[in-house]
């Protein structure tokens, strides 16, 4: 307790971060020495300038962030740290009705049922020629292995494709350098297929699943096209060659023990883990000419079409499988200190940094090494069949950084890179090929992934890195035990990096990437087009409104414009009854979206935007008068936005009637 | 015409009573004697203005925005005019009937009103023709501040409305 206080204090007196433990005062000194100046005079005032963007003004770049545990992903603006949406992609979203309305139900189908949350943590933006494309994004889902392709344009999930063998999907979501892939490893390893066994006889028999999932050039469409069936260790983090090294991808392992039980002992018993070096275009020619092996499987691939406003679910019964062993030449394992986590290529396409979570150093192996090495097929033995490369003949430097803990890297372009450091709290600055260290800087506090736009790719925009912290603490008011994520913006367009800003995240950020606003901005969909709605049940004009009952089921084809809904009295529903509202908004202006609640809605509102159809249910329980009413404040009149509903009892014979204003 | 509105309630509530299980007893709720003030009052409309925005005649006034100058062939183009009909249908009539003020103006005699610049105005950009234009402007007051909506129609599209709008 004092121990913490007196940190506490130190901390406000701005000499010394956080550190989370006693055990590691070492890093507290580390970052102790490289504090910046005090916070005030003029070095702050100028901080201010580098991240005001005045008001009516627009941010210089996007920020994806991950949300985590919130299933969903978040959009800010840089350098101003605004937070400008939240997109749902595996949660239910009650602010759009996302995975509540019948449209968006789909989209959560999994070969589990329903499976309304997800643990989101790596955006990738879709690349052309190694370059950002600002066409899609897409994010994983960790915990019933999934993928979703967000696009670009309308800021909406548009497809959800499940992921059979894997669990725990964490070396995901990374794309390859013309989005010919998108690339989901497995964290755990798993039996191929499951089956009752016991969990002890894991070692040798339990699999790892690495996928590459197919992108349609044109619609973005997802389809499995192979899954490599490797070792049983845990593949933690990943990316794709560029350039020279574009054909390969590139997993960090741990648990290469593979140990069921204590893994926090048992995991970290070897001294090195590995990078898996997996030639994607061998295999991909492999199963073009015929190999692999089709594997039973079942797994739900969702899709929402933009004009019916309406995802679909189809279940795929099959999957397409590799051994490794079987594909000469596509495999290999490179030796790498201390349970690496963060996998990272610099801009070139040459290093493959290795960040082993359990040291102090980062080792840098060359490419170009790589090949000759196996060339040579000078090995160190092999592990199940694959070879394992020797240490010395791929390493190409080690960086010495003196801080602990080291998780990720991005690169500037500039012939930078920058790596964070979750026990010492830091962002360290190395220079790749001399691998010396260049600057470093406290973030607040215990940091995990940071993010340059376009930092993982072969042309970064080095101006701005953003820091993802894991721990609070201090950094704002507080708001009880539990409080929202710091972020910290650095300006790296300098030698050193300057720590400008500091703001909250939603949910957990792990992974975030981000691109120049003008990829974006012009194609930014303002409205869906009334004359392009292919919703079964829309209305494209109000004449067209009215309500159809079969048996207990009842549709009501609605229409809402500013600020009525049409129609607004509605008689002749039933207790019992299935009351589906089918809502067409009729606006064709940006930013007039009208929402739909009514009394006792079991599910959530919606909200429709411009040109769009939505559906809810509802299923009256009670016989009464009951009002339903816009939750968007859409205009001067929006207060008199509702309507009525008459229910009668189950036996009523009162027909279907409906009105406005009559 | 008019004459027959209350008529037509009164077979609507007698029909309602006849098949509408129970029925509750008609209360007429209150009512107080009193005529509505037109919207001449106070700072809102101007006074010197006796005549309400959607009565008065502008047909000297084009109005604020991107079309300067439209001159009408004499003769109704009806293919125009019915493309036109089939625009308003959808994107039109939740607000406003032909014939009838609605939550918007009526358009019967628009263009004994209207110039033919300021009504493509208004339906190309009401935002822009609301802040600057005093009779749009002033028409808002009158409708109570229900907003026109921009239905983002190209210029051909209000083009064809405008020949429908001659046909009324
Ligand atoms: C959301 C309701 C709404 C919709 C939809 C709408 N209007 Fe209007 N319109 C109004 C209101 C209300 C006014 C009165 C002016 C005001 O309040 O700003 C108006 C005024 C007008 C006027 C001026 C009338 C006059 O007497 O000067 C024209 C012309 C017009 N609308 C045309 C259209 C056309 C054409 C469409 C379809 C493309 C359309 N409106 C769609 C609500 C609407
Ligand atoms: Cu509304």
């Amino acid at each position: 307790m004092n121990n913490i206080k007196s940190n506490f204090k130190l901390k406000q007196m701005k000499k010394i971060s956080y550190s989370v433990m006693a055990l590691f005062a070492a890093a507290t000194l580390f970052t102790g020495c490289n504090q910046q100046g005090s916070a005030n005079g003029a070095l702050s005032s100028s901080a201010a300038e580098k991240v005001y963007v005045a008001p009516g003004e627009q941010d210089e770049y996007y920020a994806f962030l991950s949300g985590g545990y919130s299933g969903n992903l978040t959009v800010y603006g840089l350098p101003s740290g605004r937070m400008f949406k939240e997109i749902p992609v595996f949660s239910q979203f009650p602010t759009s009705g996302y995975g509540y309305s019948e449209e968006t139900k789909p989209m959560l189908n999994t070969s589990f049922g329903f499976v309304p949350w997800d643990d989101l943590h790596h955006p990738d933006i879709s690349q052309t020629n190694g370059e950002l494309d600002g066409r899609w994004i897409f994010v994983n889902g960790n915990n019933t292995p999934r993928i979703a392709r967000v696009s670009l344009s309308t800021f909406e999930t548009e497809e959800i494709i499940e992921i059979p063998n894997s669990a725990g999907n964490h070396s995901s979501s990374f794309i390859t350098e013309n989005t010919e892939y998108v690339i989901a490893g497995t964290r755990f390893s798993v039996p191929v297929p499951q089956r009752d066994m016991p969990i002890n006889e894991y070692k040798g028999n339990f699999k790892g699943a690495l996928s590459f999932i197919s992108v349609a050039p044109e619609t973005g469409r997802l389809d499995i096209k192979f899954q490599v069936l490797m070792p049983g260790f845990n593949y933690d983090l990943s990316h794709p060659g560029r350039g020279a090294s574009h054909g390969w991808h590139f997993f960090s392992t741990y648990n290469t023990e593979e140990s069921n039980s204590l893994m926090e002992v048992n995991a970290s018993q070897n001294d090195k883990d590995f990078i898996a070096a997996v030639n994607w275009k061998k295999i991909e020619e492999y199963v073009n000419n015929g190999g692999g092996t089709k594997m039973a499987a079942n797994y739900a691939h969702n899709v929402y079409n933009d004009e019916t406003h309406m995802g679909t679910t189809t279940m795929k019964k099959e999957v397409l499988t590799v051994d490794p062993t079987e594909v000469p030449g596509a495999v290999f394992f490179l030796p790498t200190p201390k349970s690496p986590h963060g996998c990272d290529v610099d801009p070139s396409g040459e290093y493959i940094i290795g960040a082993g979570k359990l040291s102090a150093d980062l080792t840098v192996h060359s490419f170009t090494k790589m090949l000759s090495a196996i060339e040579g097929e000078k090995f160190d033995g092999e592990a199940y069949g694959i070879p394992i490369l020797k240490f010395e003949d791929v390493m190409a430097g080690v960086v010495r950084s003196g801080g602990l803990g080291p998780l990720h890297t991005e690169f500037d372009g500039k012939g930078n890179a920058y790596t964070t450091f979750f026990i010492s709290s830091e962002v360290v600055k190395w220079q790749l090929g001399s691998w010396e260290v260049i600057d470093r800087k406290p973030t607040y506090y215990s940091v995990g992934h940071l993010m340059i736009p376009g930092g993982n790719s072969r042309k970064p925009f080095g101006k701005y890195v953003v820091a993802m912290n894991k721990i609070t603490k201090d950094r704002y008011l507080p708001t009880g035990p539990e409080m929202e994520h710091s972020a910290q913006i650095y300006d790296i367009s300098g030698e050193k990096m300057e720590l400008i800003y500091d703001f909250p995240t939603h949910g957990e950020p792990h992974y975030a990437a981000g691109c120049p606003a003008e990829l974006l901005r012009d194609n930014s969909k303002k409205i869906y087009r009334l004359d392009e709605n292919k919703h079964p049940y829309a209305v494209t004009s109000p004449d067209q409104a009215r309500v159809e009952r079969s048996g207990k089921e009842v549709h009501i084809y609605m229409s809402t414009i500013r600020s009525h809904f049409t129609p607004d009295n509605i008689e002749g529903i039933k207790v019992g009854d299935k009351v589906y509202f089918h809502i067409t908004n009729h606006e064709q202006d940006f930013d007039v979206p009208h929402g739909f609640s009514i009394i006792g809605q079991n599910t959530s509102e919606l909200l429709i935007m411009p040109g769009q159809t939505k559906t809810s249910i509802w299923e009256p329980k009670q016989v009464g008068v009951w009002p339903f009413y816009c939750t968007d404040f859409c205009s001067a009149l929006h207060q008199e936005m509702q309507g009525y509903v008459r229910v009668s009892p189950a036996s009523s014979s009162l027909p279907l009637s409906w009105s406005l204003g009559e | 015409m008019k004459s027959c509105i209350p008529i037509c309630a009164c077979l609507f509530s007698l029909l309602l009573i006849a098949c509408g299980g129970k029925e509750e007893k008609k209360e007429d709720g209150f009512s107080v004697t009193r005529t509505k003030t037109e919207q001449k009052s106070e700072s809102t409309a101007p006074v010197t203005d006796e005549v309400p925005a959607s009565k008065r005649v502008i047909l000297d006034e084009k109005g604020v925005g991107q079309i300067k100058s439209l001159t009408l062939d004499p003769t109704i183009d009806t293919a125009m005019a019915e493309a036109g009909a089939a625009i308003f249908k959808t994107n039109c009539t939740a607000c406003h009937k032909p014939y009838k003020r609605f939550i918007g103006p009526s358009f019967d005699g628009i263009l004994e009103r209207r110039s033919p610049e300021w009504i493509m105005n208004m339906i190309l950009d009401p935002q822009l023709m609301v802040e600057q234009d005093r009779c749009a402007k002033d028409l808002l007051v009158e409708f109570n501040g229900a907003a026109m909506a921009n239905q983002n129609l190209t210029v051909e599209q209000s083009r064809s409305i405008l020949e429908y709008f001659r046909t009324l």
